[in-house]
């Protein structure tokens, strides 16, 4: 649990994040605009700047008290900076000793202090061959990080902060400078170190799909303020989320990859409900989350024959929100409790009668793993 | 050797030794100094940098003049010395070293100033966040990175001090041993007619001020330039 309350002023620009509770499990996103503040609140949560005030307290522990603060280098944490701030004065492996020097020598400093009850999986990854290996980049050890791409000098980065044996992660929108090759790599990464090591991660990104990739919470920030503290369902869940100023309403559904039927076709999904993917690159997939745009979701009244689309979904209308430039968001239940939102015109709901409690089919018309 | 007399290779002994303490003295007074005025947002900070530039402008012999006037007998520091039952500083090897400390202090500064800023904060949050105290970055982090820093303000001072003469001649005249340093020395035998050995000297401190500048520019630009933070 991250408590506390903060301020520190850059330049013109104030950070005043209000008082905030954020639980530290999993990885928690810090989504604004540029200019929101993100970056300030982690360099003010991790005492990167002596000039914030506040109060702050990690699991427990004294962090920040007005003016007075625990200097960074005994917070253990984890920094991934957006250019990985690698040391280049030093080999790949120069940058990960670096790193693995420092830990402290004793367990006890490590383990006795507030682990926070999540963080009991810990410690699978210790060594530097290990971590290297993990995060791909064991063939790069004797290089010198000046010649390595983007996507592998993020891969070090993150190397370098893992073995620092941290308590807590924060990462400062790691990928914004990749390619789209090199995130597409990173993001499951990410994710899956995050799981294995059961270390709890700050990530900032101004990226919706980011959030919704990898995040179990969202702490959304507003000009210097954090606005709100929520899970991910949650801020799905809401229509004026910040999360749709891009593309409109989304949905996330969390489900697993099935195995390939005699059509060709990957299920992805749950027990009581299936979507079928005819992208021959699902077969290998391991994703755990469908991404669907409200606007290629169409809705029935009942389950139709004779279409091309492939996805008609049961659900039960839980909301039907207010009509904006002549469209509607209409949110329903799947059998499993799992929010879908579609987005129609308002016409078709007022054709259709749609009403709370009312059972339609949700015609799919295109989703994207998240791998 | 090289056809020089005893009292020639004292002086270039000498010079050696002056050069060689006011380099180390420099090195150890400006890097927390230029560390100070790389970072500082006070406004006494460019105070700082006018006092420490002023050796660049000033005539030698001003410097050599006030520093006289210090040090000697009736100064306050040669004064407080004496009290002490001690000698004061003027026409003294001291009294010198000093001055040349003052006289070189622009050139130990200024580099390093300009390597500490260019390191930026970077890579000290990220040496921070792994742990490293300030000390501990101080040398693993800002050392290496300003190293091509830290070699100019060592040859630059090393060379700007075998090259002094003004502050030398009016703070430690010429003692044999003691102030009488290879500039001092040309000084001298040009005064006495010595043209010959003026000239042995002459080309002896020529041909060391290029191949000093000569070597620091082939290792600044094929062994650091590589290194520098990209």
């Amino acid at each position: 649990m991250l408590k506390g309350n903060l301020t520190l002023r850059q330049g013109s620009f104030l950070l005043e994040s209000g008082p905030f509770e954020i639980e530290t499990a999993g990885i928690t996103a810090l989504f604004g605009r540029s200019g929101s503040g993100k970056s300030t609140l982690l360099r003010a949560i991790t005492g990167l700047d002596r000039h914030t005030r506040g109060t702050l307290s990690f699991n427990g522990e004294r962090w920040q008290d007005g003016a007075w603060q625990l200097p960074t280098p005994k917070r253990d944490i984890g920094f991934v900076f957006q250019d990985a701030a690698l040391f280049p004065h030093l080999t790949v492996r120069g940058n990960l000793e670096y790193a693995l020097k420092r830990v402290p020598k004793s367990p006890f400093s490590l383990e006795g202090r507030g682990a926070g009850g999540e963080g009991e999986k810990r410690p699978l990854l210790t060594s530097l061959h290990e971590v290297a290996e993990r995060v791909g980049i064991a063939h790069k050890l004797d290089q010198s990080v000046t010649t390595l791409s983007g996507g592998e000098r993020q891969r070090v980065a993150i190397a370098r902060a893992l073995l620092a044996k941290p308590r807590l992660m924060c990462m400062d929108e790691p990928l914004s400078a990749l390619d789209w090759r090199a995130k597409a790599e990173l993001l499951p990464l990410i994710d899956e170190l995050a799981h294995e090591t059961g270390i709890p991660v700050l990530f900032i990104t101004h990226a919706p799909i980011e959030v919704e990739r990898l995040a179990s919470r969202v702490v959304f920030m507003a000009q210097g303020h954090i606005e709100r503290i929520e899970t991910l369902r949650e801020a799905l869940a809401r229509p004026d989320s910040p999360l749709f100023d891009e593309e409109g309403p989304v949905s996330v559904l969390e489900g697993c990859m099935g195995e390939v039927n005699q059509d060709g076709l990957t299920p992805f999904g749950h027990e009581h409900w299936h979507v079928f993917l005819a992208d021959p690159a699902a077969r290998h997939s391991s994703a755990t989350r469908l991404r669907i745009l409200a606007r290629d979701v169409s809705l029935a009244l009942e389950d139709p024959q004779g279409l091309s689309i492939l996805n008609h979904l049961p659900m039960t209308i839980e909301r039907v929100d207010e009509a904006h430039d002549g469209r509607v968001t209409v949110a329903g239940r799947l059998r499993d409790g799992q929010m879908l939102l579609a987005e129609i015109t308002a016409v078709s709901a007022r054709r259709m009668k749609l009403t709370v409690g009312q059972p339609v089919y949700a015609l799919i018309k295109s989703v994207a793993l998240m791998e | 050797m090289l056809g020089l007399t005893p009292g020639e290779w004292q002086a270039i002994g000498l010079t050696a030794k002056l050069a060689g303490l006011t380099t180390v003295i420099l090195l150890l007074l400006s890097a927390p100094l230029a560390w100070w005025m790389a970072h500082t947002q006070s406004r006494m900070g460019n105070v700082v940098a006018a006092l420490v530039s002023l050796p660049l402008v000033l005539p030698p012999t001003v410097i050599g003049f006030y520093l006289l006037i210090v040090l000697g007998p009736q100064g306050f520091v040669g004064g407080s010395l004496e009290k002490l039952g001690l000698h004061h500083l003027a026409f003294s090897f001291w009294g010198i070293l000093i001055g040349s400390v003052i006289y070189s202090l622009p050139f130990a500064v200024q580099p390093l100033r300009d390597a500490f800023a260019a390191i930026g904060s970077r890579y000290l949050d990220a040496a921070s966040t792994l742990r490293a105290s300030a000390l501990d970055r101080f040398f693993t982090v800002v050392m290496p990175l300003a190293r091509s820093g830290i070699l100019t303000a060592v040859v630059i001072t090393f060379a700007h001090t075998v090259g002094e003469f003004g502050v030398i001649a009016m703070l430690g005249g010429s003692i044999a041993g003691e102030t009488r340093v290879v500039s001092i020395a040309i000084y001298d035998h040009t005064q006495a007619m010595e043209y010959e050995q003026a000239h042995r000297l002459s080309a002896i401190l020529l041909g060391f001020s290029f191949l000093t500048l000569f070597l620091f520019y082939a290792i600044n630009q094929r062994v650091l330039s590589p290194l520098k933070p990209n």
